[in-house]
């Protein structure tokens, strides 16, 4: 993706440490949110937090809590929760050529493969940096997470709701920022952008929770078939 | 109880090797152009989505919440100024927990 050096003059570069800190507190303070909801849905603190330190992503965790919440199924509520997580399979065939894991290091960098890290991973100008934001933001939001899943499930939701503090709207700010160069250098990933958000918020009224995201891949696939592959070495 | 643990386990078993399997694919697959630029494309896909459905619905329904609307209105134009990230995504936050501090639900 050579053709992206064009952007720096135009945005902002997303700094990997200091970037990657901030991204993962702000938005691993959502995590207060599950704890309370995983609790309210019946799960113990215990649960809440194995999913939180295990599973880490969250759509996933909110998915199964709701599933138990409303006394479904656990067999469906189980197959949709890891249904959504995956996404994070298609992240990693994109992170796996910055991050060229191998042995035990690709075992814990498995871990931390959801939406932020990617997003922020690949907003980074070469691998150096890439590699340096997804451990920043992993570490960063891996904490927070988990420790704010613990106050939440233990009550601290009771504080006050995380809307009031504007929480709900860090991730999609933060998706858009980091893809925000890219929508910028390339016409595909324009069409692909606009393609995807068409699907997902088409689908959304009529599919379970969580499967226009991944339907919207579709429009990346689209992209891929109608456009020449770039040359050249890929950050 | 013991089911509700089951579910947990193997809720985060399933995501684990979700995520482990991408990173996992033979680099000679994705050395493939096609694969690549795939793999190039799908996350602006899946984050471009991911940023209109949490910014626009709410359940299964579109949810057109004006605070948080204004939230991400005020992400794009700090984008436009060519904010640095973290200016962008507080501005964010600001904005819209101001409107619901002032009754804007």
């Amino acid at each position: 993706m050579s053709v992206q050096t064009a952007a720096p003059d135009q945005t902002k570069p997303v700094r990997p440490v200091r970037d990657g800190i901030g991204l993962g507190l702000a938005v691993g303070i959502s995590g207060v949110a599950f704890g309370a909801a995983a609790v309210s849905s019946g799960l113990t603190a215990w649960q809440a937090s194995a999913l939180s330190l295990l599973a880490f992503t969250g759509a996933s965790q909110f998915a199964l809590a709701g599933v138990i919440a409303g006394g479904g199924s656990l067999l469906a509520g189980t197959a949709g929760a890891i249904l959504l997580g995956s996404r994070n399979t298609l992240y990693g065939l994109r992170l796996a050529s910055v991050l060229r894991p191998s042995g035990p290091g690709r075992l814990l960098a498995a871990l931390g493969v959801i939406d932020e890290t990617t997003a922020i991973t690949l907003a980074q100008a070469d691998r150096p940096a890439g590699r340096k934001a997804f451990a920043a933001t992993f570490c960063a939001l891996y904490l927070t997470w988990n420790l704010a899943t613990l106050a939440g499930a233990l009550g601290a939701g009771r504080i006050g709701s995380p809307q009031s503090f504007g929480i709900d709207v860090v991730g999609p700010a933060a998706f858009l920022a980091l893809i925000y160069p890219r929508l910028r250098a390339g016409r595909t990933e324009r069409a692909v952008a606009l393609a995807a958000v068409a699907i997902a918020l088409g689908l959304t009224p009529v599919l379970p929770t969580g499967v226009p995201i991944i339907l919207a891949s579709v429009a990346a696939l689209g992209g891929a078939l109608a456009t020449p592959p770039a040359t050249g070495e890929a950050a | 109880m013991t089911g509700t643990w089951i579910a947990v386990l193997a809720t985060a078993a399933g995501c684990y090797a979700f995520k482990l399997a991408g990173l996992t694919v033979p680099a000679r697959l994705l050395a493939r152009p096609r694969v690549r630029r795939f793999a190039e494309l799908v996350p602006v896909a899946l984050l471009a989505a991911l940023a209109a459905t949490q910014s626009a619905t709410s359940g299964h329904a579109i949810d057109l919440d004006p605070a948080r609307l204004a939230g991400m209105g005020a992400a794009i134009a700090a984008l436009a100024l060519r904010a640095p990230f973290l200016v962008v995504i507080v501005v964010a936050a600001v904005t819209a927990a101001g409107l619901r501090a002032a009754g804007v639900s």
